[in-house]
């Protein structure tokens, strides 16, 4: 059976990014599942992923504090030899993107980005904002891919892994420093782990009030369109699309949005689709399970009240 | 400042993308061809920064003579020079980074920006391939710190903030949960997002001009890359459409049909 490695991510308060669980589900399909945790101190991490996977190789390493691409991939690299893996990958995070193609390029491996299935050696990936599905192969002796998370369920617990503790070399000469990280705090659930999810675009004019009550009413996280972040209405991290989040909720809730393929690249997936839009033209209506021609800032907070009468 | 960029040609990003019959390719009749957005991106961004540090803003781009139109689209936008990597045929990400690094190889620039991913093929590798291949540092994914609503965007401001004596440069970065700073110290590898800039439009003098501007030939066999692909597409298909849904006529039915139809509320 091929050997898999997964590179772990942890979320900026060090805890598992459940994102790195749906990646070991399609890690499962592909062989022995082995992951890679890099931290300055990786053992508490190494300690919470072993009943995941066989085998956790845990780098602990002063220059691992932040991750830098240029630090990990040669840890990640590194690993992946020692254990003759035949795949390495990881969720397709921010991280996980900006992270495996330099892993590959390390290998001399070919990749895979956003997978969405595995058929034995056949991934099957979006293209065209998801307008095509590809299947692919690809042929070099070590190969990599990155997981959409919507895509594969939460790995379960399997069982008693190991943790074998390693020391990832310093690599010497770094390009990059990091400086900062700014995070935007929300008290609402993760955009991508939400069971609902309800996003504003350009109809909203910026106010996301309604957006936002109605959220809070169904214990939603808050989404947006393109339009509404380029504005600078709504921070980046919450754009919903081809080049943004994927998500793919039980209840998604498009609010004066319109509905660009772009942007439904990004919640296509979902269970059931509300549209509210006051244009009866509006492509979103072509998508969702429940279109309401309507103004949102009269029809939001009729729902709210709705739903909240109806509890 | 030298600046080498990317303008690979996609699809419109507006055009209905449908598979052929044999599952093969799509259907090419009645597409329109554009400048990858996210490579126009990475043009004007070396367009703002070349303002500030003068130099020369090269743009490359790989394929068919076809792509003379997304070079002199470069060109008009203002890049001084554009190099063509004559490939027909099949190129996964690892040929286009090899061949890349070549051209980076011969121009030397100060920095290589390039969209963070074409908007065919959706793969969002190539940046980091090559900077790994360079031993270059890479930011990928940058944005800026204001919207494309603020005075700075107005006025043309770099989103990348150049450091003292040129040797350095600071990238703001979306990431998941915020934004990111990293300073890479150059030469450096930048992947463009979405919010780094809006890009001008090509002026009518700026479109007479690039016709006059140089256009070198290179081959991948001339650079002596071997481009054959690793990757194999062996099928396309169309995603499943979702079932049509239904236009409710108010909130309350909207309510209704979420608690006893969808049962999601």
């Amino acid at each position: 059976m091929a050997t898999v490695l997964v590179v772990v991510e942890a979320q900026p308060d060090g805890q598992l990014k459940k994102a790195t669980l749906n990646a070991i589900t399609a890690a499962r399909q592909l062989g022995d599942v082995h992951a890679v945790v890099l931290a300055k101190d990786a053992s508490a991490l190494a300690a919470e992923v072993k009943d995941y996977v066989k085998v956790v190789h845990a780098g602990s390493g002063a220059h691992l504090e932040h991750y830098l691409a240029e630090n990990w991939a040669p840890a990640v690299a590194d690993v992946a030899k020692s254990i003759n893996a035949e795949w390495v990958g990881a969720a397709a995070t921010q991280q996980g993107r900006d992270l495996m193609p330099r892993v590959a390029a390390r290998l001399n491996a070919a990749m895979a980005s956003d997978i969405m299935a595995v058929n034995g050696a056949t991934l099957t990936r979006p293209m065209w904002a998801g307008a095509v599905i590809a299947e692919v192969t690809l042929s070099t002796p070590v190969k990599c891919f990155s997981v959409r998370t919507t895509e594969f369920a939460l790995a379960d617990k399997s069982g008693g892994g190991e943790v074998k503790a390693f020391a990832p070399a310093a690599t010497g000469q770094t390009h990059a420093q990091f400086v900062e990280f700014k995070e935007v705090k929300s008290a609402r659930p993760e955009l991508t782990e939400a069971k609902i999810v309800v996003s504003g675009g350009r109809g909203t004019k910026g106010d996301f009030k309604e957006i936002e009550a109605l959220a809070d009413e169904l214990n939603a996280a808050v989404g947006a369109s393109r339009a509404v972040c380029d504005a600078g209405w709504q921070p980046n991290d919450l754009q919903v699309g081809q080049t943004g989040k994927v998500v793919a909720p039980q209840l998604y809730v498009a609010a004066g949005i319109s509905g660009a393929i772009q942007h439904l690249a990004g919640m296509k997936g979902s269970k059931t689709i509300v549209a509210i839009n006051k244009d009866a033209e509006a492509p979103i209506f072509q998508v969702a399970d429940y279109g309401l021609v309507a103004d949102l800032f009269k029809a939001l907070p009729e729902l709210r009240a709705a739903l909240k009468a109806a509890k | 400042m030298k600046i080498l960029v990317t303008a690979k040609r996609v699809e419109d990003p507006e055009s209905k993308i449908k598979v052929d019959a044999a599952g093969k390719g799509i259907v090419k009749d009645g597409l329109k061809y554009k400048i990858n957005p996210f490579d126009e991106i990475a043009v004007e961004e070396a367009l703002r920064l070349a303002a500030k540090h003068p130099g020369d803003v090269v743009a490359v781009s790989i394929g068919g003579k076809e792509v003379h139109e997304q070079l002199r689209h470069a060109l008009a936008m203002g890049a001084t020079k554009a190099v063509w990597v004559n490939h027909e045929g099949p190129l996964d990400q690892m040929g286009v980074a090899r061949l890349l690094q070549k051209i980076v190889e011969k121009e030397k620039p100060d920095l290589v920006i390039l969209g963070k991913q074409s908007i065919d093929d959706d793969q969002n590798q190539v940046g980091q391939y090559l900077a790994e291949w360079l031993g270059w540092g890479q930011a990928t994914f940058a944005s800026k710190a204001d919207s494309l609503d603020s005075e700075n965007e107005k006025n043309k401001v770099p989103g990348v903030i150049v450091g003292d004596g040129a040797k350095t440069v600071d990238v703001i970065r979306e990431v998941d949960g915020g934004l990111n700073r990293l300073r890479l110290t150059l030469p450096a590898v930048v992947t463009t997002d979405l919010r780094l800039n809006q890009p001008r439009y090509a002026s009518l003098p700026g479109i007479m001009k690039a016709k006059s501007k140089p256009l070198e030939e290179q081959t991948a066999q001339g650079l002596g890359v071997d481009v054959a692909p690793k990757i194999t597409v062996t099928k396309l298909s169309m995603p499943p459409a979702r079932k049509a849904g239904i236009k409710v006529p108010d909130v309350a039915t909207l309510v209704t049909k979420l608690k006893t139809e969808a049962k999601v509320v």
